[in-house]
């Protein structure tokens, strides 16, 4: 170790290497077979299960629960990737404390419910370790089908078009497929490689074709893709990132929390990625929440996440935070930055009190500066370029339906669509249900 | 306080809880541990003659566990005693001499002859126990040597063998008695008459408790193969609360003392078995699964609930629902209830109306928001919503009182007691007087 959290600067080796294997292995550690069996003795099985209603997805989720009860945790799984194929990764990362769990009768009844979403991990981790893909492959139907975009939509999107026979090919601009799954989630959330595993898996249903750099726009054009293929799925996310609006907003030290994100859990070796001792992130939601946890972890002194309006308007779930704050991470929120100040990198960062009132956002007139030399900015994505043909809906692509877009042929989902609450789960259903509705457009 | 203290068949023991026929009363260690511990009497593990039988050398048990291996139900195909006779007699001797305020009563299971029994009686006799139980329940290995239910199971022969008994010793004799019957009562009935002193029920439900799937056997399994057992545990108690309640309360057998046994876990289970006529309770399973220490929550237990109900001694709880039990014909069919369900206490989860829609009448209306409402005009008041409901107390069945209509039926409620026997419905009513 050459560094310690008291030493000033961005600068690697906070930590020592045990120190920072430990902080980032799995969150919350996987179920024992039996504590399964006796959380899954918790479910009522209820008669049409709110759970369910609650799931993006729509798994069944008492069934699955029934299942795993019953002893067979293989059967479970299919029942739950049935409706989700990534509901591996679902199972890390959905905020179930506001889906299925919330919807739960024993978190009405007693304030705790089944733990559906650790048992979904056992259940589909069982089957994973087995090596078991339980899907095969419809007989050829000859059509060929571009996705462009390898996160959840694309990836669920493009096994259900290969289970139902048809040809695709999955695009993706960066190196590596998996898009949120492999560079925008906490790496404490899925270790050991989980997102790579799990794509690993889901292509073991063949049929699908994969090349990374592919640009959209750069590389390839969404009218070439058209007159090439049978159709198109757009799955391409949110590429951009939106600017502070602050003075002093490119100081050396600011920078997008995605790309910290990304760099996190591409890195090789945790020891060398440098982070601030004092690190401020401004942002509310599950993107703040990962990047200052994870810059705890990698073991900044001192981490605060500063919010412009109040705790309830945070996109982030109670559950997130409380589990930042259990991390270390201060919250303020309340404040909104106005300027960064610094000497060429940042040393404070400026917040203005803020008004949540009936005429919107006010700043009451008070101010305060936090020390940084890092900051991360997470205070949301945008579409990056809207190909041509498309129109937008509140900044995203206008769609109708199961994912139609305004072009014939061409379909879209996950983040980059109007709709949905951009989680992964959600992506998952919509590439899904924009595969069936391509699959029966084009083979009737 | 109350007083715990029982005397059954003039045997007088601090409280009326006694370790059953069983390992946990195999031998001298056992059973100190056990008085120790606080046990109000033992009746030990079954003696039977040398030379001493053998069991088999792989698993004796088989379970029915709860999803958190909570054990609901167990089987064994253990035999009686597999030590010599005379270091039994030689320890309960030692046992009865060191601990004189404790029960001893002693399991026999000899061949069914008279010789036999009268040989075993003098020497139990010696050791200065208390009572002897005769053995005639056990449904697996002794039975088909002719002994344990095979006598059991034949009225003709409990009452030969009891009569045997009684001519051989000034010992009071208590018939334990197998479940493996169609009609406990003429087992009951047959002891008596042969002059039981009192009978003990039930010993273990003839059963298989599960399949290995792999091996193709039942479990336990010896070598690849399995054979039925005897079935005790919780499980179990609905059935031995039925027999002793039908022995309490036929005429033949009222006055005859018993003993209960079957599947007492916890206080309340001791007390239901007194309620409907057991003059003290015997306890195996619950000792096997947790230790003698439960002993503890028995005695506190059943003092705190007899001085919260104002009972003294034992005695006045012994055959207080005995009145109360009854035959269907007899039950009133004017007493009309409905279900009904605390829609503050209710959790959504539906289960009564799948329960009702599905399986029973179509008596639970289900709302778009979740809110479950029972139908009068359809509710036959069968208790199912109740029994599947997870929430205590959040339906009830309420009773319409006399005068008000039964949506169900269009009647109105009447305040007159009505049964089967009176019911213009049955063909051998009798008018009412």
């Amino acid at each position: 170790m050459t560094n310690a959290p008291t030493t000033p600067g961005i600068v690697p080796a906070r930590l020592d290497r045990q120190t920072l294997a430990a902080n980032f292995s799995d969150v919350e550690p996987p179920m024992g077979a039996h504590e399964a069996v006796v959380a899954a003795d918790r479910c009522y099985f209820c008669h049409d299960a709110p759970c369910i209603t609650a799931c993006p997805t729509e798994i069944d989720i008492p069934l699955f629960i029934r299942q795993i009860q019953a002893g067979q945790p293989e059967a479970a799984a299919r029942t739950i990737l049935d409706q989700n194929i990534l509901g591996g990764m679902c199972a890390r990362v959905c905020p179930t404390e506001t889906l299925c769990e919330e919807a739960c009768v024993r978190e009405f009844a007693e304030g705790k419910p089944v733990e559906i979403g650790r048992l979904q991990r056992f259940a589909t981790d069982t089957l994973m370790a087995r090596d078991i893909h339980p899907y095969e492959r419809a007989a050829p139907t000859g059509k060929r089908i571009a996705v462009v975009g390898a996160g959840p939509a694309g990836l669920a999107c493009a096994h259900r078009l290969a289970m139902r026979g048809n040809d695709v090919v999955l695009m993706d601009a960066r190196e590596r497929i998996g898009g949120l799954n492999e560079y925008g989630i906490a790496a404490y959330k899925t270790p050991d490689d989980f997102a790579q595993a799990e794509i690993d898996w889901l292509m073991k249903i063949g049929g699908i074709a994969t090349r990374t750099g592919v640009r959209l726009g750069e590389t390839v054009t969404l009218q070439e893709l058209r007159a090439e293929y049978d159709a198109v799925f757009l799955g391409i996310g949110l590429g951009a990132v939106n600017a502070l609006g602050a003075e002093g907003e490119t100081r050396e030290g600011v920078r997008d929390a995605v790309d910290f994100i990304a760099e996190l859990r591409q890195a090789e070796d945790l020891a060398r990625l440098p982070v601030g001792r004092h690190v401020v992130v401004i942002g509310g939601g599950m993107t703040a929440v990962d990047a200052a946890v994870q810059s705890r972890l990698l073991g900044a002194e001192a981490v605060t996440m500063v919010y412009r309006r109040g705790r309830d308007r945070m996109s982030a779930s109670e559950h997130e935070l409380d589990h930042a704050a259990t991390a270390g991470v201060r919250i303020i929120t309340n404040a909104q930055p106005v300027a960064v100040h610094g000497n060429g990198a940042v040393r404070e960062v400026e917040f203005a009190y803020t008004h949540d009132g009936p005429d919107g956002l006010k700043p009451t007139g008070e101010t305060f500066r936090l020390r940084a030399d890092q900051v991360f900015k997470a205070i949301g994505q945008t579409l990056a370029d809207l190909p041509a043909g498309l129109s937008l809906c509140n900044g995203k692509i206008a769609v109708a339906g199961a994912g139609r877009t305004d072009l014939p042929g061409v379909w879209a989902g996950g983040d980059c669509t109007t709709g949905g609450e951009d989680l992964t789960v959600t992506a998952v259903a919509q590439g899904r249900d924009a595969a069936e509705d391509i699959h029966k457009t084009l083979n009737g | 306080m109350a007083n715990l203290a029982t005397e059954f068949l003039g045997i007088k023991s601090p409280n009326p809880f006694w370790l059953a026929s069983a390992p946990p009363t195999d031998k001298q260690y056992n059973v100190e541990r056990a008085f120790r511990a606080g046990w109000g009497g033992v009746v030990w593990k079954t003696l039977g003659f040398d030379p001493h039988i053998v069991n088999v050398n792989g698993p004796r048990y088989g379970a029915v566990w709860g999803a958190d291996r909570q054990l609901l139900g167990m089987n064994n195909i253990e035999l009686i005693t597999d030590r010599p006779l005379d270091v039994n007699l030689r320890e309960i001797k030692a046992v009865k001499r060191d601990w004189p305020d404790r029960a001893m009563i002693v399991s026999l299971m000899v061949p069914c002859d008279e010789e036999s029994w009268a040989a075993i009686l003098p020497m139990v006799e010696e050791t200065g126990a208390d009572g002897v139980e005769l053995n005639f329940g056990c449904p697996h290995g002794m039975s088909e040597r002719g002994m344990g239910s095979a006598v059991g199971q034949v009225p003709e022969y409990i009452e030969m063998v009891t009569r045997w008994c009684k001519k051989h010793t000034r010992m009071p004799v208590m018939v334990k008695l197998t479940p493996n019957v169609a009609d406990i009562r003429n087992a009951a009935r047959a002891a008596h008459k042969g002059g039981a002193d009192a009978v003990s029920l039930i010993n273990t439900v003839n059963s298989i408790t599960s399949v290995d799937l792999d091996a193709m056997a039942p479990e336990p399994t010896i070598d690849g193969k399995g054979t039925h057992g005897g079935y005790c545990g919780p499980a179990v108690k609905p059935i031995a609360l039925n027999m002793v309640a039908e022995i309490a309360r036929d005429p033949q057998t009222a006055a005859l003392p018993i003993s209960g046994i079957g599947g007492i876990t916890t206080w309340r289970d001791a007390a239901e078995f007194l309620a409907l006529g057991a003059g003290n309770a015997q306890v195996c399973t619950a000792a096997m699964n947790y230790g003698f220490a439960i002993i503890k929550e028995l005695t506190a237990g059943l003092s705190l609930w007899m001085d919260e109900k104002g009972y003294r001694s034992v005695d006045e709880v012994v055959g207080r629902a005995v009145p109360n039990v009854t035959d269907w014909q007899y039950l009133n069919l004017n007493y009309v209830t409905k279900a009904r369900i605390d829609q503050d206490a209710c959790i959504k989860c539906g289960r009564c109306y799948a329960a009702c829609e599905d399986t029973s009448h179509q008596a639970i209306s289900m709302s778009e928001e979740r809110v479950f409402e029972v139908i009068d005009a359809e509710c036959v008041a069968c208790n199912l919503c109740v029994n599947v409901c997870p929430v205590e107390n959040c339906i009830t069945m309420e009773r319409l009182p006399a005068g008000a209509r039964d949506e169900r039926t269009g009647q109105t409620v009447s305040d007159r007691y009505l049964n089967w026997t009176m019911h213009p419905n049955n063909p051998m009513a009798k008018a009412a007087e």
